[in-house]
Order: C-alpha cells, then sequence, then structure tokens
C-alpha cells in the first residue's frame, strides 16, 4: 500500500514540480486553455468527442450548471474551512440565504409583492448573505473546533425549519416565477431562459474565474496569512498582532458572500426555491468536495467541487444487473471518500504548505524503516 | 548581603555601577504593580512587584513552577491579574486584548516554540511585520497601492530580520523544516517583526549546547543595541549572569530578590530556592 501511495505521490509532485518551474507564458497559457475548454464544455459539438465524460441521463448542459454551482460553493468553503481553519458544517445555510431572499423579493408568491428584477435582488441577497454570516459569527466565533461545527451545524438546520415551517417562506409550497437573470440576444430572445442551461453556466464559470481572482488576492496578502496564521495556532497569531477574531468575521463574511452568490445564480436558473432544496447533505458535500479536493488550495476546492457534483451526477440513468446506479450514488461517494482518506489524506491538490508536511512524514516513514 | 537585596529596589541600583548620573533619567518601561494571580485556590502569582527600565536587560529567574511563565502570561494578556496592575509605557494594560499590547510594543517568544509550522520563514516573519499594517480586506481584494507597499515593506523587514538572527538562507522552507536552533532564531525574528520596544523571552537558551548558548547572548545584546528592552527567563544561570542588568527572582509566585546579577547570586534566600536549604535553617 505504501508504494501505491509513492507511486500516487510521485507523480503529482512531478506535475506540480514542473507546473511551478515552468516559464510564466506557459502557465497563463496552459490556464487560457482550460478557461477556453471549460467555455466550450456544453456544446453538443465539443463534447459529442469526449467519449464517456458526458452524462447520458440528462442534459450536460444542466449537469455542468449543477456542477458549476458547487465549485463556486467549495470555493467560498475553502476560504473558511481551508484558510482559516473553522470547521463550518452548515455552509448551505448561506445559500439558502441568498436563494430565499432573491426568492422573497422577486416571486409574485412573495408575501411582499415588490417583484423586482433578479439583478436588483441580487447586491441585496449579497448583502443580508454577509450580515447573517458576520450575525452567525459574532457570537459563535469565540468557540473553537468541535464546538463551532456543532453551532454552525444548527445555524443550518434553523434555516432549513425556519424555511419549512414559516408561512411568510411558504415550506415546501415555495416560491414560483422567480425571474430569471436579464439580458436578451439580437433577435429579441432572452439569454437566460427555460430551455437552454448553458448561458447560466457560462455565467457561473465568469463569476467563479472573477471569485477565484478575488480569493487568490485574499489569499496572497496579509488577509490570507492572517487566516493562516490563525489556522495554525490562534494564541501564538495574537500575540504576534493578529486581530483573530476581525479576520474570523472577514472568513466568515466572505465565505458567506459567495455562498450567497451560488444561492442567487441558482434562484435565478431553477424560477423555484422551497424549503427542499434545503437538505443538511448539500453542507456535508461540499465540505466533502473542500477536503477531497485538497483543504486549503484553491485549484484543490475547484477540482473536488467539480468531482463531487459530476460523480452523483454521473450515475445518473446508468442501469447495471437491473440496479439504478444513481439511487446507490452516496453510497459510491462514501467509498470514494474512504478510499481518498486512506491513500491522499492531504487530498487530490493539497495546498504547497501541507503537501510539504505528507512529504516529510513519508521520508520519516522510510528512515524510520 | 541579603539585606542589601531586601532593600526596596531603587533605580541607582537597578544601572550598571558607572551609571548612577543616569538614574534619575532612567524611565521605567514596564511596571507589575502588586499583581497576584489566582486560578481556583491556586496562587500562581502572589504580589508580584518589579519595574523595568528602558534599554535594560532584566532576567527573570526561579526554580521550575515559580511563575516567570504565568507572569509573561499576564504581561502579555494571555492571563488577567486577579489583583494589581500591569503597566507599559505608562499605560495601563491589565484587560487589553493581546494583538493591543502587542501593537503597544511588547513581543514574546515561547517555552515550547510556537511558529506557524505550516508557513514560510518569510511569511511568519511578515505575519509578525502585519501587526502594524493597516492593508484592509478591500485594499487586499483589489490589490491597492497601500497592499503593494506594505507587501514590500513587509518583504524587506523579514529578509532584513533574517539575516539579523543569522538564518538568511531559510526563507522559503516551511518553519517546521528548519532546525531546532533555527526555529528558535525565527521566533526571535518574528517577534522583532512587530516592531517591539519590548522583547520577552522565554527560556530562549532551552536545549541549546554552550556554542549556540554563546551565539545566543551575542544576539541578545545585538538586539538590546539596537534599542530593544529585553525580559529573560532563563534557567540557565551563567547565561543569565553573563548577560543581564539586573535579575528579578521568583519562588512559588513570590518574588524574592531583585537586583544586581552580582547581588543576587550571593543571595543566602536565592541559593536556598535553587539548592535547598539544611534543616537547621529552617523558621
Amino acid at each position: 500500500m505504501t508504494s501505491v501511495r509513492e507511486w500516487i505521490y510521485s507523480g503529482r509532485h512531478a506535475v506540480s514540480e514542473r507546473w511551478h518551474h515552468a516559464p510564466r507564458w506557459m502557465r497563463w497559457a496552459v490556464i487560457a486553455a482550460v478557461i477556453v475548454f471549460f467555455y466550450a464544455l456544453p456544446n453538443r459539438e465539443f463534447y459529442q468527442w469526449l467519449g464517456p465524460i458526458p452524462t447520458t441521463g440528462s442534459n450536460f448542459g444542466q449537469v455542468l450548471f449543477t456542477i458549476s454551482i458547487y465549485v463556486l460553493l467549495a470555493v467560498g468553503l475553502n476560504i473558511v474551512v481551508g484558510f482559516a481553519g473553522l470547521l463550518d458544517l452548515g455552509y448551505f445555510g448561506f445559500f439558502a440565504v441568498g436563494a430565499y431572499t432573491v426568492a422573497v423579493l422577486t416571486s409574485p408568491s412573495s408575501d411582499l409583492k415588490t417583484l423586482w428584477p433578479w439583478l436588483l435582488a441580487l447586491p441585496v441577497a449579497l448583502v443580508l448573505t454577509m450580515i447573517s454570516g458576520v450575525m452567525l459569527g459574532t457570537p459563535t466565533l469565540r468557540l473553537r473546533g468541535d464546538y463551532l461545527a456543532i453551532v454552525t451545524l444548527g445555524f443550518a438546520e434553523m434555516i432549513r425549519v425556519a424555511a419549512t415551517s414559516s408561512e411568510f417562506l411558504k415550506g415546501q409550497r415555495g416560491f414560483n416565477q422567480i425571474p430569471h437573470p436579464p439580458g436578451s440576444y439580437a433577435d429579441g430572445k432572452p439569454i437566460f431562459g427555460v430551455l437552454d442551461p448553458r448561458p447560466y453556466y457560462w455565467l457561473v464559470l465568469t463569476l467563479i474565474i472573477l471569485v477565484v481572482i478575488g480569493v487568490r488576492n485574499l489569499n496572497r496578502s496579509r488577509v490570507g496569512r492572517a487566516w493562516i496564521s490563525i489556522r495554525e495556532d490562534e494564541d501564538a497569531a495574537q500575540l504576534m498582532g493578529v486581530p483573530t477574531f476581525k479576520f474570523k468575521l472577514w472568513a466568515f463574511a466572505s465565505g458567506a458572500f459567495i455562498g450567497g452568490l451560488a444561492g442567487a445564480l441558482f434562484a435565478g436558473k431553477q424560477n423555484f426555491v422551497s424549503s427542499q432544496n434545503l437538505e443538511l447533505l448539500n453542507s456535508i458535500i461540499i465540505l466533502a468536495a473542500v477536503i477531497l479536493g485538497g483543504s486549503g488550495n484553491i485549484v484543490g476546492a475547484i477540482v473536488g467541487g467539480g468531482l463531487v457534483a459530476y460523480m452523483i451526477e454521473r450515475f445518473r440513468g446508468i442501469e447495471l444487473l437491473g440496479i439504478q446506479l444513481y439511487e446507490y450514488r452516496f453510497m459510491f461517494f462514501g467509498l470514494v471518500l474512504v478510499v481518498m482518506m486512506i491513500f491522499r489524506p492531504q487530498g487530490l491538490i493539497p495546498n504547497r504548505r501541507r503537501a510539504a508536511e505528507f512529504k516529510d512524514r513519508r521520508k520519516e516513514v522510510i528512515v524510520g524503516g | 548581603m541579603g539585606e542589601t537585596v531586601q532593600k526596596p529596589t531603587v533605580p541607582e541600583q537597578a544601572g550598571p555601577p558607572a551609571a548612577e548620573s543616569t538614574a534619575a533619567t532612567r524611565e521605567p518601561l514596564l511596571e507589575v504593580d502588586h499583581v497576584t494571580l489566582r486560578f481556583g485556590g491556586v496562587v500562581a502569582l502572589n504580589d508580584v512587584d518589579f519595574t523595568l527600565y528602558k534599554g535594560e536587560i532584566l532576567g527573570l529567574i526561579g526554580p521550575n513552577g515559580a511563575g516567570k511563565t504565568t507572569c509573561f502570561n499576564a504581561m502579555t494578556g494571555i492571563y488577567q491579574p486577579s489583583e494589581g496592575e500591569i503597566r507599559f509605557r505608562g499605560e495601563r494594560i491589565t484587560g487589553k486584548k493581546k494583538h493591543q499590547i502587542t501593537k503597544l510594543g511588547m513581543a514574546r517568544t515561547f517555552q515550547n516554540i510556537r511558529l506557524f509550522p505550516e508557513m514560510t520563514a518569510l511569511e511568519n516573519i511578515q505575519v509578525g511585520a502585519d501587526a502594524h499594517h493597516k492593508t484592509s480586506v478591500l485594499s487586499a481584494l483589489f490589490r491597492l497601492p497601500r497592499h503593494h507597499r506594505e507587501e514590500r515593506d513587509g518583504r524587506e523587514k523579514a529578509e532584513r530580520l533574517l539575516d539579523f538572527v543569522g538564518i538568511p538562507g531559510r526563507m522559503h522552507d516551511l518553519a517546521r523544516n528548519l532546525s531546532y536552533g533555527e526555529q528558535r532564531r525565527l521566533e526571535i525574528a518574528r517577534a522583532l517583526a512587530t516592531d517591539p520596544v519590548l522583547l520577552c523571552l522565554d527560556e530562549p537558551a532551552a536545549g541549546f549546547n554552550p556554542a549556540e548558548k554563546e551565539e545566543l547572548l551575542q544576539l541578545i545584546r545585538k538586539i538590546r543595541d539596537q534599542g530593544v528592552t529585553v525580559l529573560l527567563i532563563e534557567h540557565d544561570m551563567r547565561l543569565v549572569m553573563g548577560v543581564t542588568d539586573r535579575i528579578v527572582v521568583l519562588e512559588f509566585g513570590k518574588k524574592i530578590a531583585d537586583g544586581l546579577p552580582a547581588e543576587v547570586r550571593e543571595d543566602h534566600r536565592v541559593i536556598a530556592a535553587y539548592l535547598g536549604v539544611p534543616d537547621d535553617d529552617v523558621a
């Protein structure tokens, strides 16, 4: 088993070495190619050449949209869990706040009857999710580790129960006719319609790129260093002059912002939001995605979010020996997690620091016999 | 000899013998004013009272469990004194947050090294340098000029400090991969990056061999020569005697001596605390 691990590790290590020593233009070229690939991906003319990759049981464009939402969520949760080291089990609660804010402000079934356009509700949703992040964080960020995890879990449950049982939030009946994002083609047809999921995917993809640039900027600054120092040793960080509480709140607020953005986009695409969208499982899937991809690494979070969402969707419509595999999708998902934690506990693409740590441990094992 | 030490400390006693004329100008930097600290029924610090003057190197010594680290923790805001107060640069710091005390100019190292293990040496020091930086989340997000300016400043400072403590080649190595001695040095560099007026070193020579101790001595003197006041907790008597201007001795949470190294060395209570007393001397 050690040798398998060795082999997997050395392979990845060689790739990352080559990547970090490649000239700048080459890295940009690779990044550009990857981005172009993902913009082209939902077009049938393109993905028909990709063999078994496109999903068979459902519209590939629709699946890509779902995946992109998960990627966005994973990038946001990675700030909280991966950088600042705050175990947040209720991250999906922020998605809910974003989606419901849009729903309440725009839907005709809402009691407010404001009927705002989607674009007007979006900034309100983002601000409200950030506020909800600060509101959750202010009393709870004095807690650490397991305690924080339990409180955040409670937060997501509160949101779900409120959505299920409050008359104002419509429970399972939900909000319908939520407007789509604005914009129309030259011939007057709306860009964001009901039939074609691709524009939504392209919109989310674009926003992911912007969000990633922002998160990367934060990570490579005083803010990112403060987050990581908090993760490493909170007391020492504070004694070195880091206002830890303030930066933990910022981690929560930034994560919440991204979660709310994902929620608002989802509501704009789906037309419909109800309490059935708010399962606890979603929080767990996103956390698993971050850890699977490599906690503390932005690329890792993207890959993790993408793979987890894709894996779950890929089983749809596949029948084996008379069994619908989709029914067992979470069993496979759990299996993959177990295997991952045995062979690559640091995640698929761990952060530079973590990678070094595991490398050292490996050396120690070798030296030790 | 004991009598000389038991006299209340007056500034003249504190300075080197030749410095009597400067005694009046000596400015108290840190005043630990009758501090008592209790944990439930345990009295960790009992009416501890001493003053640290600007520009000196003060040794804080005592047997294991005497309350030296507890005293550090009370000074740096980890514990709040049950009674008494601590003043730093004339300002009451009891009740202040840890990072605020650091900003006022007090920095420390730890008895058991507490670096950020998964950050590079450079990043560790940059965290310290960030104590005085004002880059907000927005200016970091949009890479505004302040971010660039402070980032450059932090980096230059880190390079300078790595050089100063003698590990210039380890900039991009993870803290956890440095040798024990290098980690101790990096911790000092990280503390210095916060631009302290007072540097508190908690057993910086623990686990060092004599040659390394000698180097550390040089480093501590160099730090003092930069105008930083040093408070040093140390077990090694030779090191303490060699580098400090004045020594405060704690035993069981109480101050038992306060004076020049030569005086403290001869003090029978200090000798008793370190070596124990013959039965007939008790009482």
